[in-house]
């Protein structure tokens, strides 16, 4: 765990120049330069987006590697992959495709449910999800580059997201005015390494950036986690899933670079056609939450 | 006392945040650049790294095209990565619409993809002394077909990776990831600063 080696901040490196940025979910190549087009500043590639996931249910998986080349030749942004949660069979193959960015993530059905992959052997940087700030911590000492909220994916409802976001930002604030003798219980709590607690505790953020993901649907919720200090917002089926997405697309990027400007919001949210439908997460059995993987 | 000026970096997308970290170690007025009449209260202007797609995309759809060219007939701009692309007379892309500052063709991606990104030290040379920099390549784009009035100010493997013409200066690598502002005072004493605009003229 060394968040001086220059690999890692190379890794870190590409992660900051996502900022102030949407990331699209994409499950073919037409869709990724429609993304592109929009402003994506890069696409997930994918087989299903999350809400088709949720509504077929089965093994969810990473994509066939010939969508994730058709995606890669289609656009020049970069290209993001999924693989299961400890499945580092699966990003080693990501890797040797040479995407940019793999989403270790829980929307795809999880490999290990004791194991994350150790992220520090990879030369290709890593993006993990989380609820609080335990888990993107632990995430940040097996070495994710990049973090995100969990919030519930494919479902269009942005309340989780937001917990999550106010729950990492709330237990950040907590850390930075405990007492360092404080700090021993408070990594053991979390289950984090001391070092990694103490220099958040110093810094009073996280080593790498911040952003949102699970659930963002409008242009309005875009700015919403961005104002509640998300770094730049993934949306997963919130844009294939509506009816206009490439008017969708656009208005969601324009939130988010302008996510200060109420006037500005409510011009790029004007006439975007229907929404993806969504469900309500409160309403969703545990057994159907992806958040808890 | 030096005159008192006020530095811009474009934050419409990219690593906006830690070019200002930078200019605050400076003791640099600085702001957000997010709508275009801003462009007015500031004498200098940084486009950082970020995606040059979606840049070039907000620059056009928030109205900054015609007030950009404006900008550079008369002012200092430096262009990191995403921000160089934007800069030069030719980019090996049609998505990308450049604004032909500097008299250079700039090839996205020219390293490769991410896994290709790499860090260096790099040996720069400012006013004939020479200093060495840390640099992140992300990505990075090649600079090629240097025109005869641009000058080059630092290389990589033969590679030129640090130019400039006048007062617009692009670097394919990124300082203002790391902790030496170096290159940041350089733009600010060599190219922002009144004073010395007829010098370097």
């Amino acid at each position: 765990m060394n968040f001086e080696d220059k690999a890692y901040k190379i890794k870190v490196g590409l992660a900051e120049m996502l900022k102030g940025g949407v990331i699209m979910d994409v499950v073919s190549s037409e869709q990724a330069k429609i993304a592109e087009q929009a402003g994506a500043v890069a696409v997930m590639a994918l087989e299903r987006v999350p809400s088709d996931i949720r509504a077929e249910g089965g093994v969810a998986r990473m994509a066939d590697p010939d969508i994730i080349e058709a995606i890669k030749k289609a656009v020049s942004i970069p290209v993001m992959a999924k693989c299961r949660i400890g499945h580092f069979a699966e990003a080693e193959i990501l890797e040797s495709l040479e995407v940019d960015f793999i989403d270790e993530s829980e929307v795809l059905t999880p490999a290990d449910n004791a194991n994350h992959v150790d992220k520090w052997r990879f030369k290709v940087p890593f993006v993990c999800g989380c609820r609080n700030l335990g888990e993107a911590l632990r995430r940040i000492a097996e070495g994710a580059a990049l973090i995100r909220t969990k919030g519930e994916a494919g479902t269009g409802d942005v309340s989780e997201a937001v917990r999550h976001l106010r729950e990492v930002n709330r237990d950040l604030k907590r850390l930075t005015v405990m007492a360092k003798d404080e700090l021993y219980s408070a990594a053991k709590e979390m289950r984090v390494p001391l070092n990694l607690v103490q220099m958040v505790a110093e810094a009073g953020r996280l080593p790498v950036p911040n952003f949102a993901a699970g659930g963002v649907a409008t242009p309005a919720d875009a700015a919403l986690v961005m104002k509640l200090g998300a770094e730049s917002v993934f949306v997963g089926s919130g844009i294939f899933k509506s009816s206009n997405p490439e008017k969708r697309a656009r208005a969601i990027v324009t939130a988010v670079a302008q996510y200060n400007d109420p006037k500005a919001l409510a011009e790029c949210s004007r006439n975007l056609g229907e929404a993806m439908k969504g469900v309500q997460a409160a309403t969703l059995p545990d057994e159907e939450l992806l958040q808890i993987r | 006392m030096l005159p008192a000026i006020n530095i811009g970096v474009l934050a419409l997308q990219g690593d906006f945040e830690r070019h200002l970290l930078h200019l605050k170690k400076l003791n640099v007025p600085s702001i957000e650049i997010r709508k275009p009449e801003q462009l007015n209260v500031i004498d200098g202007l940084i486009i950082p790294g970020g995606e040059s797609t979606t840049m070039a995309e907000l620059i056009d759809r928030f109205g900054f095209r015609d007030r950009l060219t404006l900008f550079f007939k008369d002012h200092a701009v430096w262009g990191t990565c995403a921000g160089a692309i934007l800069l030069a007379r030719h980019v090996d892309d049609t998505r990308v619409r450049p604004f032909g500052v500097i008299d250079i063709k700039a090839v996205r991606n020219g390293y490769g993809r991410q896994v290709h990104s790499f860090f260096e030290m790099v040996r720069l040379n400012l006013n004939g002394s020479a200093a060495t920099v840390e640099a992140s390549f992300i990505r990075a784009p090649m600079f090629e077909n240097i025109g005869r009035g641009v000058e080059i100010l630092a290389r990589h493997e033969n590679h030129p990776v640090l130019l400039r013409q006048g007062r617009c200066l692009v670097s394919s690598f990124h300082s203002e990831l790391h902790e030496n502002p170096l290159l940041t005072a350089y733009f600010i004493d060599h190219m922002v600063r009144p004073a010395d605009v007829s010098i370097e003229k």
